[in-house]
């Protein structure tokens, strides 16, 4: 797999980037978001789409940038079935955050980044030992050090707030974040950080597609795969800290894990994975940020982990090929298609039986043959007719093929009579014991296959039943044996 | 400016939390241990399913149980609560299986995607009850639990005898509920845990018995998780498994260095959170992690050597 997907799209989204950029620093003079509370939704919606409010740009900005760093980092979590270790190190922050705050004794966010990133990677690395020196599971582990750090942080944050000044620090905003409080400060750390993300991922993405699939393979080929995990994992930690203002330590993890979940139900490619996870987090971004903002004051966090939620519940019910919905669906239809094969081939066999004599199939002879009531096999045939595969004569007692339904009849018949041939001579199974395989691939055998079996079996007219196997010529005749719906009614 | 650690006096920190205060230290610590144990006891078997981070998703995702109940009974009575939170613990375990059954999502990635976005609705809801202006749900307090809160409550007296708080007498009944679970399906819990191929060759039926543990998971949560915040359950559902699972490998001897842990983490954490003035909750968890961290140590001593030499 080639990382040209992402290259290519290196350029848009630096352009994304550069227009976030330029976002936060058009100045304005306005209120802080939620402090206009009596307008109505539409007029929100008109101040949200004219960027009218600063605080509103760098929450915006924010929560796009973050949407799209996580979105990406979140791939190769999901990838590398490391799901929760988001999770652990979102929760593994906090004694760092407090500790960067002591530090400086004041919210300055440099102190704050370091010591969350500290506290992060050595989280990481807390695992990656555990799993290196016991017999724990990286479940245990990766548990371990969530809940060990995060009692820490909760310690060092109630020590810190029965003291004198400790209680304004404001800290606890970063247990679930809060965007509209986010300053230019905060934006430019994100924006730097996701464009280290993307720059970072962007040329090593091959290396990092190869460690997160066959780690055992790339270290055959003498790479160095725990440097790239390292990489990964302060890439992550980087990702998590510059969000926790915007998200809050809870929920930063679905913004890695949602976006890229989605991502992976609708591709099997790593680069169109990647590209949508970004998106996916880019929308929920907006989305979260738009109804926080028209909400009057909703906490955005939240709002968009719903929003990736809603994205998530989309590809989960509808995407194309495992949606719960659209597999559904497709296994409904085909369930229904292969209901009316059956009735076309029991249609052909009673005209075979019959020496193909012209005219209609009674509805009695149909039922007779597929051991059905009236009521039933009348249903069944009116189904093909309704498909139009069958017409029925005037007085509704008997049906006809059309042309189509002649054809699809005889290459069913041909495919059930190649395949169980070809079970019997090239397979060697006892011809009493084909049938049953062949009654179920004869719905599904293509085209291609059906030439190449043909030709296998040297163009044989013969199933292994002594029945004749339906000939291309006879197959593509315009009309069937009985096209004159006019005539009698076989007995 | 008082330092942050103020230094150790083992008169006020040790003695006096047993003389002066005692009713309030002995209910915590009580609290503390019955919590711990019966997490403890369920978390070995998390630890053999490796689904030790269940127990955090289902302790953030009782929050929007929490506030529908309140929006359907109109009281931030108990039983309201504790049913509100159990519908939703069970609910998320539910939904991990349907995504991890219905699509190609891996285990980790549906247990993050559930618990994030039911926290997200809880907290969305949380801020809509606190704008009608009619109840105030603390976020933080659910997070860090105020387990002091135990001591305040009145206790449940019957005929005359005071029996102790209703949230230590619940936490109660329900360990033993869990000893006795235990006890009388050892043989299924085990062999459906160590080894589900097996179990499902001789006739059990493994998704019952997963269901049935998760059950119990969820009422050992949501008990715990009122009176002492969602990090407490999380890490002690863990963390003495661990413990135990380093020293011994029998589950019988397991379970009884577990509790052992859960009652060594409730007492000195306790008293670490008199001296260092900080959550009692956190202290717990903390003092968990370092005992955890003593007999991982030796074994780290040990690789580090085997390399070396």
């Amino acid at each position: 797999m080639s990382g040209s997907g992402c290259r290519v799209s290196l350029p848009v989204w630096c352009g994304v980037f550069a227009f976030l950029f330029l976002l936060t620093l058009v100045p304005a003079e306005a209120a802080r978001i939620g402090e206009l509370t009596d307008v109505s939704f539409l007029d929100r919606s008109k101040r949200f789409f004219t960027f009218q409010d600063p605080s509103l740009r760098y929450a915006l900005a924010g929560s796009m940038l973050l949407g799209i760093c996580c979105g990406l980092m979140g791939c190769f979590l999901v990838m590398r079935r490391l799901s929760l270790m988001g999770d652990a190190i979102s929760h593994a922050v906090l004694p760092g955050i407090v500790l960067g705050f002591l530090w400086s004794m004041s919210k300055n966010p440099l102190a704050i980044f370091v010591g969350a990133t500290l506290a992060g990677l050595l989280g990481a690395a807390v695992v990656q030992w555990i799993q290196n020196t016991t017999r724990q599971k990286e479940d245990a582990a990766l548990g371990f050090v969530l809940a060990s750090f995060f009692g820490l942080g909760i310690c060092l944050l109630t020590m810190l707030q029965g003291r004198p000044g400790g209680n304004q620090s404001g800290l606890s905003s970063f247990l679930f974040g809060q965007a509209a409080a986010m300053g230019r400060g905060d934006v430019i750390l994100l924006a730097v950080v996701t464009l280290l993300v993307l720059v970072i991922l962007g040329f090593f993405f091959k290396e990092f597609v190869l460690t997160s699939f066959d780690a055992g393979f790339a270290r055959s080929l003498g790479w160095p795969v725990a440097f790239f995990h390292y990489t990964l994992m302060l890439l992550l930690a980087f990702a998590i800290v510059s969000s926790l203002q915007a998200v809050g330590v809870v929920l930063v993890s679905a913004m890695l894990v949602i976006p890229a979940s989605a991502a992976f139900l609708l591709t099997r490619r790593m680069n169109t994975m990647v590209v949508l996870a970004a998106l996916f987090g880019l929308f929920a971004g907006v989305c979260g940020t738009f109804f926080s903002f028209t909400g009057k004051n909703l906490p955005t966090g939240p709002l968009m982990v719903l929003a990736a939620a809603v994205v998530f519940a989309g590809a989960f019910l509808f995407a194309p090929r495992h949606g719960v919905l659209s597999r559904w669906w497709i296994v409904r239809e085909r369930r229904k298609r292969i209901g009316r094969e059956n009735s076309l081939k029991a249609l052909y066999r009673i005209l075979e039986d019959d020496a193909f004599r012209p005219g209609p199939v009674a509805l009695a002879d149909y039922a007779d043959r597929t051991k059905e009531t009236l009521e039933n096999a009348g249903q069944h045939l009116r189904t093909a007719a309704r498909h139009g595969l069958l017409t029925w004569n005037q007085e509704g007692e008997s049906v006809s093929f059309t042309p189509k339904g002649w054809q699809r009849a005889a290459e069913i018949v041909r495919n059930h009579r190649l395949w169980e041939l070809y079970l019997a001579n090239a397979a060697s199974i006892q011809p009493d014991h084909v049938h049953e395989d062949a009654e179920q691939i004869e719905h599904i055998l293509g085209d291609a296959t059906v030439r190449a079996l043909e030709k296998r079996l040297g163009h044989a007219v013969l199933d292994p039943h002594g029945k004749p196997i339906p000939q291309w010529s006879e197959i593509h005749q315009k009309t069937g044996p009985d096209s004159s719906p006019a005539g009698p009614a076989r007995k | 400016m008082n330092p942050l650690f103020p230094s150790f006096q083992w008169d006020s920190v040790v003695i006096q939390p047993w003389t002066s205060g005692f009713s309030i230290t002995l209910w915590v610590v009580v609290m503390g241990f019955l919590s711990g144990a019966a997490c403890a006891l369920v978390g070995n078997y998390l630890l053999l399913r490796r689904m030790a981070l269940l127990g955090d998703a289902i302790s953030h995702s009782v929050l929007p149980g929490l506030v529908v109940a309140f929006f359907l009974f109109q009281t931030t009575g108990t039983i309201a609560a504790f049913s509100g939170a159990l519908v939703a613990a069970v609910l998320t375990v539910l939904l991990i299986d349907g995504i991890h059954r219905y699509s190609k999502i891996k285990v980790d990635a549906a247990i993050c995607i559930v618990f994030t976005t039911l926290f997200a609705l809880g907290v969305v809801g949380m801020s809509f009850l606190e704008r009608s202006g009619n109840v105030h749900l603390d976020a933080e307090c659910i997070l860090y639990g105020e387990i002091l809160m135990v001591a305040l409550e009145p206790p449940v007296v019957v005929g005359g005898i005071s029996l102790g708080p209703p949230q230590v007498l619940r936490i109660g009944l329900v360990l033993v509920g869990v000893i006795l679970a235990i006890a009388v399906f050892y043989k299924e819990l085990l062999i459906t845990s160590f080894d589900p191929a097996l179990a499902r060759s001789l006739g059990f039926s493994v998704r019952a018995w997963h269901f049935a543990t998760m059950s119990v998971l969820a009422l050992v949560i949501v008990s715990v998780f009122e009176a002492a915040g969602v990090i407490l359950p999380v890490a002690m559902l863990i963390v003495p498994g661990m413990f135990a699972s380093q020293i011994s490998c029998r589950m019988v001897p397991r379970m009884a260095w577990s509790v052992l842990h859960a009652m060594l983490s409730a007492v000195l954490g306790y008293h670490l959170s008199v001296w260092l003035d900080c959550s009692p909750a956190g202290a717990m968890v903390v003092v968990g992690a370092l005992l955890f961290l003593a007999v991982w140590l030796p074994a780290m001593i040990r690789s580090a050597w085997m390399r070396a030499g």
